[in-house]
């Protein structure tokens, strides 16, 4: 659906140079939410952006469709851009029009009857639960009833792909799950293909499938979202995968357990299918050791849970390496965790 | 009662030559103006429709004519206020350098006006695919709107300040009646009249083109 192939971008301020993207290259699927994820100042939305052409590569390309986009006349791109809808953080709304209006311009843009343009727009008011808000000025609304009519926008031309740029940075949390939640059903009812930008890691987890994250102009890490949830590589993936799942040991339980002999300290991970409770229970009626659960989470991605659970075992050496061992022949991930 | 030697025929006459004055070049100034203002804004580097050639041409060029102080603009046009209406006295040959006058200067409030727009609205547009006929008719003038008719309001304003100095070339109107009568010969009563008459017509404008700015921008 959307390629792009190790694309360089340098932009030049006063003869200084900034190298903002060097050497991306991503594959979105029909379908996908494709995440990306970075600091500010990683290149996420010069990254986005090229997808649309409002930023053109200074080397490389990007396919949209399988078409490269360098290959279209401007008339041509005005075109493709029409199938390509758009978000931002700051809405962008027009304020001298009201929500109506505002909906109805791509509409206009494509020289509609009005008729047609009155049955689209409704349409997109309902879907976005706007309908009484038809006649309101952006002025009026709250910033989640902004975006939602940034959204009723985008999809008006009946879009293949939809852009979004730091969507809900400016929206509190409550208000970004339900613009999440009406991504996620714009994705399945019209199976529009989604590419987000976000700085925010809980935006990741909650509706998207692929992730990628960026440093510095480059893709560090890409994957499913379980995946990259579940073992995270560079350390700035797992800086960012913490801020939703918490699966360090608390410096201050460490120092409790520092001075005790013949305990050892352990990190599980599940995936899935492997049930933590039942392994804990065998772990016990076989092995001669003593269990204490210091920490247990659950994270839901992708409606597969992945757990965390630190464990302490106390006894023989050889026997929590023989326990060790029995877990992972559970399916289960354990490392050693130096006290 | 009072010692004068204007009648109140000479007072309308003034009145009405100040406002075909101040109407007729308001309409042209701004008919030159206006899209003088959008090409400065859209040529502009970084602008919707860059061109340096253009931009580097009308820029200096409309300061140019900015610089220049009326009184010196009307005389030196003359010859081409001649050839436009074929004199160059009378309320009509006060208009073309009016216009001259006004149309830079609606052009600079223009482009001042739509600089204001905020870039999000041209990216939302560009991404929109819209042209740039498109650009300008349904995002940058509906957004400046309010904007602009404060510029007008500006421009109106500072037309019937240059009015008075029509005189010089036979145009009439208020301003030259103060200055005629009131001023050089020392008739206070007509200065005080033309005076209270210059400052209600500017204030009722810029009052008009408040409320018409507040009601487009729906404070
Ligand atoms: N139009 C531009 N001109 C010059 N530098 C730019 C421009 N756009 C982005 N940059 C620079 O490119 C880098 C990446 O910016 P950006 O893609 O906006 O990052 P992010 O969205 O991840 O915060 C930054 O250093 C930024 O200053
Ligand atoms: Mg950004």
């Amino acid at each position: 659906m959307i390629e792009i192939r190790n694309v360089h971008k340098t932009f030049t301020r006063k003869g200084q140079s900034i190298e903002a993207l060097r050497g991306v290259s991503l594959n979105i699927a029909k379908g996908d939410i494709f995440g990306v994820i970075g600091y500010s100042g990683a290149g996420k939305s010069t990254l986005i952006r090229l997808v649309n052409y409002l930023e053109r590569p200074t080397s490389g390309e990007v396919f949209v469709q399988g078409e490269p986009l360098s290959g279209y006349s401007p008339a041509e791109l005005r075109q493709v851009k029409k199938k390509i809808g758009m978000i931002f953080q700051h809405f962008n709304l027009l304020e001298s029009k009201t929500v109506f209006d505002n909906i109805a311009i791509p509409l206009v843009l494509l020289k509609k009857s009005k008729q047609e343009i009155r049955e689209r727009v409704t349409e997109l008011l309902e879907f976005t639960g706007l309908s009484d808000k038809a006649a309101s000025y952006p002025k009026e609304l709250s910033g989640g009833q902004k975006q939602r009519v940034g959204i009723a926008r985008a999809l008006a031309s009946n879009p293949s792909i939809l852009l979004c740029d730091e969507a809900t940075s400016a929206l509190d949390p409550q208000t970004t799950k339900s613009i999440l939640e009406l991504l996620k059903r714009i994705n399945e009812a019209y199976n529009i293909t989604i590419m987000i930008i976000t700085h925010e890691m809980a935006v990741i987890q909650q509706i998207c499938n692929k992730v990628a994250v960026m440093e510095r102009g480059e893709i560090i890490e890409q994957g499913n979202v379980l995946d990259v949830f579940g073992s995270p590589h560079h350390p700035t993936t797992q800086s960012f995968v913490q801020t939703v799942i918490h699966n360090s040991v608390p410096q201050s339980v460490l120092n409790t357990l520092k001075a005790e002999n013949g305990r050892r300290l352990f990190k599980l991970k599940f995936v899935g299918g492997a049930a933590s409770e039942p392994i804990i229970n065998s772990l016990i009626r076989r092995f001669e050791v003593n269990v204490n659960i210091l920490f247990a989470n659950m994270t839901e991605i992708q409606q597969t849970t992945l757990g965390n659970m630190i464990l302490q075992m106390h006894g023989e050496n050889t026997v929590i390496d023989q326990a060790a061992a029995f877990i992972v022949s559970q399916g289960v991930e354990i490392t050693e965790v130096e006290a | 009662m009072f010692d004068t030697v204007i009648t109140s025929e000479q007072l309308f006459q003034a009145l009405r030559e100040t406002v075909v004055m101040v109407g007729v070049s308001l309409f042209f100034g701004a008919l030159l103006g206006i899209p003088i203002g959008i090409v400065l804004v859209i040529t502009r580097p970084g602008g919707i429709l860059e061109n340096r050639f253009i931009y580097a041409v009308l820029n200096p060029l409309i300061n140019i004519i900015r610089s220049l102080p009326f009184i010196i603009l009307l005389v030196a046009i003359i010859p081409f206020t001649r050839l436009l209406v074929h004199t160059s006295i009378g309320t009509s040959a006060a208009i073309v350098p009016l216009i001259v006058y006004v149309a830079p200067y609606i052009a600079r409030l223009v482009e001042n006006s739509l600089l204001e727009v905020s870039p999000g609205i041209l990216e939302a547009a560009e991404a929109m695919g819209a042209t740039t006929f498109q650009v300008i008719w349904h995002f940058l003038l509906p957004e400046a709107f309010g904007s602009l008719i404060l510029t007008m309001t500006t421009a109106t304003i500072g037309l019937v300040g240059a009015t008075a100095m029509a005189g010089t070339v036979g145009g009439g109107g208020i301003g030259d009646l103060a200055i005629s009568y009131g001023y050089q010969r020392f008739d206070t009563f007509v200065m005080i009249v033309t005076v209270v008459i210059l400052i209600i017509f500017v204030q009722g404008i810029q009052s008009a083109g408040n409320r018409l700015a507040r009601k487009a921008r729906r404070d």
